[in-house]
């Protein structure tokens, strides 16, 4: 039971407000709303089979569980759904055993959802291992109706914890923008916070102005992103518990890209203060310092330190064109990352310091994700998409989430994929409807909004 | 009836979360207000735009510079709002600005209370970070020619707001034309 922590109460007052948004996942539970859509390619993607099998009295429920750990373990790019067989029940019996061990899978899911009598759930869940039929493990949990999504990605997680030995993800948050176009030519811009499928989005912002470039604190506590609402890009810091704000950069020019370092003291920002756009090091909390790194006298943005803080990577264009750098946090030394294409940007940096995500233009209008191995250099692009925008790693760094543009209605709108990081397994995610842009997948801390 | 619910709960939200920081919501704000400058009326007139070229870039800035006087205030001495376009990737003042500039100087270096802001502005196309910078890129060239004119330079700010405020939505060539410019406003 220790792998499951007590979900935040304020988080749960709100769910019922924000679960009318996106509507439930629907796949495979002949949802007519359903909207998430996985695609799965690529020769020989070795993905583990997995049965999870509809959890008995979860029609009575408001949600359906299994649907959303089944879609939540197929998004993780490590596993393949399988058809349950007639029958199957969460119990420990012979009947099941024999039914497991004539699948011939990876992994079986079983499970029930009780109600108490006051509201809340019972959820009882059995994993089992597919060739040997024994039990790899079961969880118990007592939760409210609004926190039954929340225990499905936590009962995901710990399926992928127990199978691959590392940790799932499906129990953090993504925080994105979507841009609105109400009448009279007005627009709304919205910053949420939502579980990784994109579900439970609650806005932590809204304003007629833009707003980019979120960045999570490394204990998840706080957003820095930019936002126009003063009529010019200035960097703030938002404390998601309370709500409260601050301005952390707002010196003469433009503010922006903000970057938290790993012990969350600081902020690697983006600032025009003496001409150009250089990198600067500022307090977290704000104040009129800022420390300018060495750098060009061309572009020089996007900074984002390596998870080590050691060095940081960043954009310059002081070579002709944008490229990524690094530079080592102690000597300054700095050295080309990015010879691919003639424009490279946005760089992500796995919490493993080995993989680079950044987008590459081929030709004029094609902007694609990429992935690169650090130590060897070797990058691939991993979609066939034309405007890849701002990836991020999830914690685990296993996926990647990336803004693009897909056709809806015969127009371009900007949505929402996670990939896994060969690219083999995308998914789409739902949200509300809009643009939906500027992805940033929080760290494995999981903190209430307000 | 449930979005303006929803949208009751993100006013209410956003109005107790901003505890003490401004977080602008009157609908008085919203980005229509980049259609309604005046350099922009007429855009019609002006299809051929083409980024990367620039013999065939049609310049509305010059021709409503001609239209006042060569002066870009007006009697009262208000400023004018101004602006100038630029080529795709690019922060180089085109030399059909230049004249352009030179009737901003004037008035600037004639009052020296009057303050601009100089907005950067790109196309669509790229990163929103990467045209940030960019944008400031072109808002500093402007700054830099009118420094050079003799407009102190304690009467500018030059900022960017990248892709982020489009002058037309279109993703055809001539839309983005309009929309990698620079914007000059008195503040």
């Amino acid at each position: 039971m220790s792998y499951f922590c007590s979900r935040r109460k304020i988080v749960s007052q709100l769910a019922s407000v924000a679960s009318g948004v996106t509507g439930l996942i629907g796949l495979g539970s002949g949802n007519a709303n359903a909207q998430l859509r996985i695609e799965v390619s690529g020769v020989g993607a070795t993905l583990l089979s997995i049965v999870i099998a509809p959890f008995r009295g979860e029609e009575g429920a408001p949600l359906k569980i299994s649907a959303v750990i089944q879609t939540d373990l197929v998004r993780s790019g490590a596993f393949r759904s399988i058809e349950p067989p007639y029958g199957i029940t969460e119990e420990d019996n012979e009947r099941n055993r024999s039914l497991i061990r004539s699948m011939k899978v990876d992994a079986v899911l079983v499970g029930s959802l009780t109600p108490t009598g006051n509201g809340s759930f019972n959820i009882y869940c059995r994993l089992w291992d597919g060739a040997s039929a024994s039990e790899l493990g079961a969880q118990k949990l007592l939760v409210t109706p609004n926190d039954l999504r929340y225990a499905a990605h936590q009962i995901s997680d710990w399926v992928y914890q127990k199978i691959l030995g590392e940790r799932g993800c499906a129990a953090t948050r993504i925080a994105y923008v979507t841009r609105l176009l109400g009448g009279s030519a007005s627009v709304r811009f919205n910053l949420w916070i939502a579980d990784s499928d994109g579900e439970n989005a609650r806005a932590a912002l809204t304003s007629h102005e833009s707003i980019i470039s979120p960045s999570w604190s490394p204990d998840g506590m706080s957003l820095a992103y930019v936002s126009f609402e003063a009529r010019k890009p200035i960097v703030y810091v938002h404390e998601l518990k309370t709500g409260r704000r601050r301005i952390v950069a707002d010196f003469k020019g433009s503010n922006s890209s903000p970057s938290w370092s790993p012990d969350g003291r600081h902020l690697l920002v983006t600032l025009s203060k003496d001409g150009g756009s250089h990198l600067f090091l500022i307090s977290a909390q704000g104040g009129q310092e800022a420390r300018k790194l060495p750098g060009s006298s061309r572009i020089d943005t996007e900074g984002v330190f390596s998870p080590d803080g050691k060095s940081i990577y960043f954009v310059s264009d002081r070579g002709g064109n944008p490229q990524i750098y690094r530079m080592s946090m102690d000597d300054g030394v700095t050295e080309r990352i990015t010879y691919s294409s003639d424009y490279s940007i946005s760089p992500a940096i796995s919490p493993n310091g080995a993989k680079l995500a950044f987008i590459s233009r081929s030709g004029r209008r094609s902007f694609r994700l990429c992935v690169q191995d650090l130590a060897s250099g070797v990058m691939q692009a991993i979609t066939d998409t034309q405007a890849d925008e701002r990836p991020s790693f999830s914690p685990n760094g296993k996926q990647i989430i990336y803004a693009t543009q897909i056709a809806r209605g015969g127009l371009m709108q900007e949505a929402l994929m996670t990939t896994n990081l060969d690219g083999s397994v995308k998914s789409k995610l739902i949200a509300a409807s809009g643009d939906v842009r500027e992805p940033a997948w929080g760290p494995f801390q999981f903190v209430g909004l307000k | 009836m449930f979005r303006f619910k929803l949208l009751a709960f993100v006013f209410t939200s956003v109005l107790l979360a901003s505890c003490g920081t401004t977080v602008p919501l009157d609908e008085g704000r919203s980005v229509s207000s980049v259609a309604d400058q005046s350099a922009l009326r007429g855009s019609s007139n002006n299809k051929s735009v083409e980024g990367g070229n620039s013999s065939t870039s049609q310049i509305r800035g010059t021709q409503q510079a001609q239209d006042t006087g060569s002066s870009a205030s007006d009697k009262s001495g208000v400023l004018k709002n101004g602006i100038v376009y630029f080529d795709f990737d690019s922060y180089v003042i085109k030399p059909e600005f230049q004249k352009y500039l030179e009737t901003y100087a004037k008035p600037l270096i004639a009052n020296r209370n009057i303050k601009i802001t100089l907005a950067g502005h790109t196309d669509d196309l790229g990163g929103r970070e990467y045209n940030l910078a960019l944008g400031q890129k072109r808002a500093e060239a402007v700054k830099r020619t009118l420094a050079i004119l003799g407009v102190p330079e304690k009467q500018m700010e030059a900022i960017s707001f990248g892709e982020e405020k489009p002058a037309a939505l279109g993703e055809d060539e001539a839309s983005r034309a309009k929309n990698r410019r620079v914007e000059i406003e008195a503040r």
